[in-house]
């Protein structure tokens, strides 16, 4: 304690970057940027549930039709969430062993709750993603939804979704999951500009109001199918199934 | 002793160049084979540690804050002069060094002075390449402001924060040596004593103040960069832990004292709320340029600020120096206050006060200027007090801040132990009896960076490298002392706080040795100190462990020390029967209650030298000769 | 005034703390914090108990040697201000404070309120300087600087280097300190040959002394007392970008 010698300073190899702090940000940023611009992405077909069944299930088997896109998009997402969940969580272990010894009287001025919050919506979207697959992807959960073909003979996700909805739990953990990934937005956004270093004074309050306006928009689009649904403003096609 | 200031010898301008030429060098491959020792690392220590390593001397660092970048020269605000003439306004580093001998009431040694004038462009240079955000102007140039009553521009300033930046600048230096490798650092590192072999200062005994062990520590030559002795009031403007100990020390082994008695007392400070009081902090001077300083022409007039009508206000400054007025320089500022409110015109909840109004002018300029000027001095004020300078006037008295005075060396920075160095604020040799303002930043980095590096050598190259052992007797014994001393301040188990020492002390010296001096209130100084001193070590409270982090044993260390200070302080102020720059004795002024000096009698640098404990230190004289400058009699009027 | 302190006591780095009980009577709404522990400090060692042990110096705001985290605040929350500013006037007669030190592994206790901040210092071994010798400068006016870049640069270095942004931060990072230097120097023409190597060098630096990654929080530069912008670290992240792909 009584030198402040530099005795063994740490390396300096590139191979360190994506280690060092400032790279797991620039990680985090990147993964979690392209998770968005998927979840944008995956907003934009869902929402073609308002122009009908035919639409839908159009859209939907043109994705099949394409599993070299699909599938790859479907790894890099994988990989992007299992890597952004992995990360974020040593870093919350990381984290939290910096400070070994921790305050009796915890007081905060003005980081955000959601900033504070990031581990727990993270989670919560992971499982809820987890959720998703099984119910809607692989059709674990509700095995009758493989059954539904349309009168095309498609898969009929256009009934699959409004069926599923129709259960007001399912509903239910559709809308929350929604809240905590807006939320986890709104912190990841700015923070994102934040990371790439293209913040400054003037661009800040900028970048919140990105970053609200986005994760808004993408809760109304989500949350208006569920909604629609359960108010029985989108329903199953004539003649059922 | 013949105290020889080795001055070198031609005209006054070509010393220093002379004198760099005639010193010897040591060997560029040579140099690994000395260290040096820096203690303290402010300023002048930081900045002759790096610039020390840099050469490829070997340098151990110490200091007690926890890190380099805490000393107090972080606290100057106001800037640091140059005799750039950037501005076109006719300086010169001719002018500097009138200015500063002049303002140094012709107590300072003349080719010092010069010298100091001569680098002062160089530590600008060295510090903006250092990257040292100085104000610029609108073209990119550097800005410079008039301070402290200079009649010129040649102040170089970070805002308010020039101390810190240039210190900074200098801990950042130091930093890259330390991660070099060239210098080792000791924070939390306090040194209680010096180690004399065969007469030469070649090691140190510290106590490492994490974990209380003692230390010992070899080089081929000591540097004490340890700044002032101001906590000798108590109360003052310099950080708390500020201390004389490392000097005192040095003093003890037989290096000179010199003119300790010339203390600056910076007039503009908060005036003290209460005796919990542990610092008075300054304001700026730069205040002065735009606020008036005033009292109530009537004794006791409790009325607020805005009710006392102008005809009832004494604006004494402008009053008694029309020319300089609020710009009169510190000492003169400061004892007027004194005056005033000894007269029961002063102002505040103590009486010990006088305002500092904007109100004037900030009907001429506007809030907004204001603001642009002082904003951040303002806030800090109404931090401190929960007043609003823009709507009350401010409040200010004079406090402790720098202190001339220091340990005795010749040109070459050595004192009269060969091997020990003195620079910055340590030493004794550049500021006279008073310092102009924006010059303790400019001294301390002169010697660092410029005249240390230099003349250190000069002393290896005679003595060579010794590669002194710390198993040495000298070193046992040094070690020694040092612990039965602090065991003695263990034993004492009295009743009374060390603090309470402190402050009692601090009264003894602010009321007999402060502003005003006189025969009688000096002796009577030395009479209460002895009695103080006697009680502090019968009475004293020392609690805790040794082999720990333990305040208490530090403070009761430092203040045994200024308890010990401050009679050789007060001898000194008794001895010099004159008045001069900051040193104001009551029996020796005109009739007009300004200072007279007596230039026949006291032209000298008083150099005290210990004789033993308790007993009148011996006077040595350094008589001052000016060749170059006619000693006239200051007047700001 | 009167207060009830809780104040976090801790012998040495080896033994156990724990938060302990004291009262502070009669004090003035002037004092600082400081000084109201000055008081209580005098007291506990009349009643023969070792004073509350803080680091602490200048008493002015400039020094950066205090710390204490005040009910739960580095600095005590009051805007742009330290601990040895902080009046007792900004609490109410009767409040209870918890005074505990700054909490991070990179900062362990030494005693008390004290604790060891010499990471700092090893960050800025690293590279938080402009490798210029003594003597070899050109003149000071030989390179003119818009005043705008220089503000921009001085209200970066105005940094003092306390530590505040790592208490205040929940993950303990060092980033506002970091970047602070960084940017100051960056923002240069003095800066510039060493640009790269200083950003990489402090950040593995940074990361080796063991504080935690920055999420952006924010919080640290709300407890700054020299009010530094959460800016810095962008630029330092642009920096370390742009080193990287170097």
């Amino acid at each position: 304690m009584s030198t402040v010698q530099v005795s063994s300073g740490p390396a300096q190899t590139s191979s360190m970057v994506l280690s060092s702090s400032i790279g797991k940000k620039l990680f985090m940023a990147a993964t979690g940027l392209f998770m968005s611009l998927f979840v944008l992405g995956h907003l934009v077909g869902n929402l073609q549930i308002f122009l009908g069944q035919d639409q839908l299930n159009t859209y939907a088997q043109a994705l099949k039709d394409l599993p070299a896109l699909t599938w790859s998009v479907r790894t890099v997402m994988f990989i992007c969430l299992v890597l952004h969940v992995w990360r974020g969580i040593q870093l919350y272990f990381e984290n939290r062993a910096s400070r070994p010894v921790r305050y009796h009287v915890n007081a905060t001025v003005q980081a955000s709750l959601a900033s504070r919050t990031m581990i727990f919506t993270g989670i919560g979207i992971f499982l809820y993603v987890v959720y998703h697959l099984l119910h809607y992807t692989f059709i674990v959960t509700n095995p009758q939804y493989a059954g539904l073909h349309d009168a095309l003979g498609r898969h009929d996700v256009y009934s699959m979704v409004v069926l599923g909805f129709q259960n007001g739990w399912i509903s239910a953990v559709y809308v929350l999951a929604m809240l905590c990934l807006c939320y986890h937005l709104t912190h990841a956004i700015p923070s994102f500009f934040q990371t790439l270093g293209l913040n400054n004074d003037k661009t800040r309050l900028r970048f919140d109001i990105i970053g609200w306006l986005i994760a808004t928009v993408i809760f109304i689009g989500y949350t208006m199918i569920p909604v629609a649904v359960l108010l029985k403003l989108v329903i199953l096609p004539e003649g059922g199934m | 002793m013949k105290l020889d200031s080795k001055t070198p010898s031609g005209p006054l301008a070509d010393k220093w160049d002379n004198h760099r030429f005639s010193i010897k060098l040591v060997n560029p491959a040579n140099k690994r084979k000395f260290t040096a020792i820096v203690v303290g690392t402010g300023l002048a220590g930081a900045s002759a540690a790096a610039s020390l390593a840099e050469l490829g001397y070997n340098v151990k660092a110490f200091c007690f804050q926890d890190s380099p970048r805490r000393a107090h020269s972080i606290g100057a605000q106001g800037g640091i002069n140059a005799a750039k003439n950037y501005q076109n306004d006719g300086d010169s580093i001719w002018r500097l060094f009138y200015d500063t001998i002049k303002g140094g009431d012709f107590r300072s040694r003349e080719a010092n002075t010069y010298r100091l004038a001569q680098v002062s462009n160089n530590i600008i240079d060295q510090c903006v390449a250092q990257g040292i955000p100085f104000a610029r102007d609108y073209g990119g140039l550097l800005a410079n402001r008039s301070f402290g009553g200079a009649q010129v521009s040649r102040t170089f300033y970070a805002r308010g924060q020039t101390g810190q930046q240039l210190l900074l600048g200098a801990y950042s230096a130091l930093q890259r040596q330390i991660g070099l490798g060239k210098v080792k650092m000791f924070p939390r590192t306090e040194m209680l004593d010096l180690v004399l072999v065969d007469g030469h200062a070649k090691g140190i005994i510290v106590r490492n103040l994490v974990t209380g062990e003692i230390e010992r520590h070899a080089a081929d030559a000591v540097v004490l960069g340890t700044g002032g002795y101001g906590r000798v009031f108590n109360l003052s403007t310099m950080g708390l832990g500020c201390n004389v100990t490392a000097a005192y020390r040095a003093y003890k082994r037989g290096a000179l004292f010199a003119n300790p008695c010339f203390t600056q007392i910076h007039p503009t400070c908060i005036p003290h709320t209460g005796d919990y009081q542990s610092k008075l902090t300054l304001m700026s001077e730069s205040l002065r340029n735009d606020g008036r300083i005033w009292v109530p022409k009537n004794k006791g007039d409790k009325r607020a600020p805005h009710d006392i009508p102008e005809n009832e206000r004494d604006y004494y400054l402008e009053r008694k120096y029309p020319s300089f007025g609020n710009l009169a320089p510190r000492d003169i500022s400061s004892r007027s206050a004194k005056e005033v409110c000894d007269d029961g015109r002063g102002v505040g909840p103590t009486g010990y006060g006088v305002y500092l109004d904007f109100s004037e002018a900030i009907g001429r300029l506007g809030q907004q200027v204001i603001r642009e000027k002082y904003g951040n001095l303002f806030e800090m004020y109404k931090l401190i007090t929960d007043e609003d300078p823009y709507e009350v006037p401010m409040r200010i008295y004079p406090a402790s801040h720098y202190t001339m005075g220091g340990l005795w060396v010749d040109y070459n920075l050595m004192s009269n132990i060969p091997g020990l160095h003195v620079i910055g604020e340590a030493n004794f040799s550049d500021h006279g009896a008073n310092r102009l303002g924006a010059s303790a930043l400019m001294q301390g980095l002169a010697d660092g960076y410029f005249i240390l590096p230099y003349t250190i050598g000069d002393y290896f190259a005679r003595v060579g490298a010794q590669n002194i052992n710390t198993d040495r007797p000298e070193f046992g014994a040094a070690e020694e002392s040092v612990r039965s001393r602090i065991e003695r301040l263990f034993a004492v188990k009295g009743k009374r706080t060390v603090e309470s020492f402190h402050k009692a002390l601090g009264l003894i010296m602010w009321e007999k040795a402060g502003l005003a001096r006189n025969d009688a209130g000096l002796k009577e100084a030395i009479s209460h100190i002895a009695a103080l001193r006697e009680e502090f070590w019968q009475d004293a409270k020392v609690l805790g462990d040794n082999n720990e982090m333990n305040q208490t044993i530090e403070r009761a260390g430092r203040v045994a020390d200024f308890l010990e200070f401050a009679e050789m302080f007060c001898y000194d102020a008794l001895n010099r029967e004159e008045s001069c720059g900051a040193h104001f004795r009551e029996e020796y002024q005109t009739e007009e209650g300004e200072a007279l000096r007596n230039d026949k009698k006291f032209a000298y640098v008083a150099a005290w030298e210990y004789t033993g404990d308790g007993v009148k230190p011996e006077l040595h004289k350094e008589e001052l000769t000016f060749e170059n400058v006619e000693l006239t009699t200051r007047s700001y009027k | 005034m009167n207060f009830t302190l809780r104040v976090w006591r801790q012998k040495n780095a080896r033994e156990k703390g724990c938060l302990e009980t004291y009262q502070a009577r009669d004090i003035s709404e002037d004092m600082s914090f400081l000084e109201m522990l000055d008081v209580v400090n005098e007291n506990l060692v009349k009643d023969g108990i070792e004073p509350i042990h803080f680091d602490h110096d200048c008493r002015e705001g400039i020094c950066g040697a205090c710390s204490l985290v005040i009910n739960g605040i580095p600095h005590g929350g009051k805007k742009g201000c330290t601990t040895c500013e902080l009046r007792m006037r900004n609490f109410a007669d009767g409040d209870t404070i918890t005074v505990e030190p700054f909490r991070a592994g990179a900062f362990p206790v030494i005693k008390d309120l004290m604790v060891d901040r010499s990471a700092l210092d090893r960050i800025m071994q690293a590279g938080g300087f402009v490798s210029a010798n003594t003597g070899g400068a050109p003149d000071a006016n030989a390179l003119p600087i818009k005043k705008d870049t220089v503000e921009s640069a001085m209200d970066a270095a105005a940094c003092i280097g306390c530590g505040a942004c790592v208490a205040a931060c929940k993950n303990a990072s060092a980033m506002l300190f970091v970047s602070a230097k960084v940017s100051h120097l960056a923002q240069l023409p003095q800066g510039q040959v060493e640009r790269v190597e200083r950003v990489r060098k402090m950040v593995a630096r940074m990361d080796f002394e063991g504080f935690g990654n920055c999420t952006n929080y924010y919080e640290c530069e709300a407890v700054c007392p020299k009010e530094i912008s959460v800016k810095n670290i962008a630029r330092m992240n642009r920096e370390f970008l742009k080193a990287i792909t170097k």
